[in-house]
């Protein structure tokens, strides 16, 4: 029966247009299911944020613990304010951590890089809305070449 | 008298720009702007076999082509800068936002595009239209709007399609012959396609792509001059003026989207 074959034909154009769909949405974009609340949020104030962005990830040791949810400028100190969204299932961190903007290769984009610090008795563990002090700004390059000219110049 | 006839065949054209503009937008309303019968369901199925499936395999061999052919280009521009893990958005992101929808909507054009033309051509030419008329049946609703909202189904998931064989494509050229490792690959690829900003702006293009080319297509099949050789006009046009439609739009539409 000819209809029936094309039917079918049309199905399984439907189909894989469909699969081309969820290809391109959960391993091109890689778009993450999440259930509400499998996240909690932590303030870092920085003194220059170079090239950080919304959504860098926040890395402990090379491994994705979190994004950047947001990016402000604290409207009294005038330093940049960023907010992390970081996973629950990472939720062991005391609050002597501290976190630094590195970069991935010598071009490559900037993301947060977060070192775990020391436990103690009365260190107690970062949770939801704490903000983390300890944190060292992004290398500016031409910050860097700058401070290597005015020193190479008294000499 | 020399003047005042240019300024009449000024006047003429501008206003038969304005007639067609005005008879192709009557022709699609009074095509889709209609309560959807249960019987036109089977007309459609029967449709979106002819636009959709029997392009498949155009759309199939030239995305994996073309993803190909720009992993190599890409590869052989990156690695003189020692990024060659870049490959994959690169790949990526110029078939999402800009190859995907265009080419298959260039192609989609050319394959199904004129087929509809030279159809309905041919069906107004040899008066079935006007017949279906007799018949109190209505052409527009029985002819045009399956083939219109085939249209308009089909080159999306084409373009999808398209899309994603392309990827794999490039997959293929860069990891499994060039040997870019297949983690980094993957990984740096998924860290630069966004969901909002990539795949639901490939899909708005690609549906007003559907859109356009289908009623240029559908429009120049029913307008046609009822001789062989208004039928191969026409078929021409239909081919120029959504290949031109297209590409004009895209850049409107990249502007508006990734202009800012």
């Amino acid at each position: 029966m000819l209809t029936r074959k094309i039917e079918v034909l049309v199905g399984l154009f439907i189909l894989s247009g469909l699969a081309a769909f969820l290809v391109l949405v959960f391993n091109v974009a890689n778009v993450e299911v999440k259930a509400n609340g499998s996240n909690y949020t932590l303030y870092a104030k920085f003194s220059n944020i170079g090239g950080l962005k919304v959504r860098s990830p926040v890395k402990v040791g090379g491994v994705v613990v979190g994004r950047v949810s947001e990016i402000n400028l604290d409207p009294t100190e005038l330093v940049p304010v960023v907010k992390l969204s970081m996973d629950k299932r990472f939720n062991q961190f005391p609050e002597t951590s501290s976190l630094s903007i590195l970069t991935s290769g010598l071009l490559g984009e900037q993301f947060l890089g977060l070192t775990p610090g020391f436990i103690d008795d009365d260190i107690a563990m970062l949770v939801d809305g704490d903000r983390i002090d300890d944190t060292h700004s992004a290398l500016v390059l031409e910050e860097l070449i700058g401070q290597f000219l005015y020193s190479a110049s008294k000499d | 008298m020399n003047l005042l006839d240019r300024v009449a065949n000024l006047g003429r054209a501008a206003i038969e720009l304005v007639t067609g503009f005005g008879s192709a937008g009557l022709m699609l309303w009074g095509a889709i702007a209609r309560k959807p019968r249960a019987k036109g369901f089977p007309l459609f199925v029967k449709q979106l076999y002819v636009v959709g499936v029997q392009s498949m395999v155009l759309i199939f061999v030239s995305g994996l082509f073309i993803g190909m052919v720009l992993a190599l280009q890409g590869y052989n521009i990156l690695v003189g800068f020692g990024t060659e893990e870049s490959l994959g958005p690169m790949v990526a992101l110029s078939l999402l936002r800009e190859l995907g929808p265009v080419v298959t909507a260039l192609l989609f054009a050319g394959r199904a595009g004129s087929a509809l033309t030279a159809e309905i051509g041919l069906m107004k030419s040899t008066e079935q239209l006007s017949s279906l008329e007799m018949m109190a049946i209505d052409p527009l609703r029985q002819i045009i709007a399956p083939r219109f909202w085939a249209g308009v189904v089909s080159l999306p998931l084409l373009a999808l399609i398209f899309t994603a064989v392309g990827i794999y494509g490039g997959h293929i050229v860069g990891v499994e012959w060039k040997g870019i490792d297949s983690g980094s690959f993957w990984s740096i690829l998924q860290a630069s396609v966004e969901w909002r900003q990539d795949i639901v702006n490939c899909l708005i293009k690609s549906l007003v792509f559907a859109v356009v080319v289908t009623w240029i297509a559908l429009y120049r099949g029913y307008q046609v001059i009822p001789n062989p050789e208004g039928i191969s006009k026409a078929t021409t046009q239909t081919v120029v003026q959504s290949s031109l439609a297209v590409l004009a739009l895209d850049f409107l539409l990249t502007a508006l989207m990734f202009g800012r």
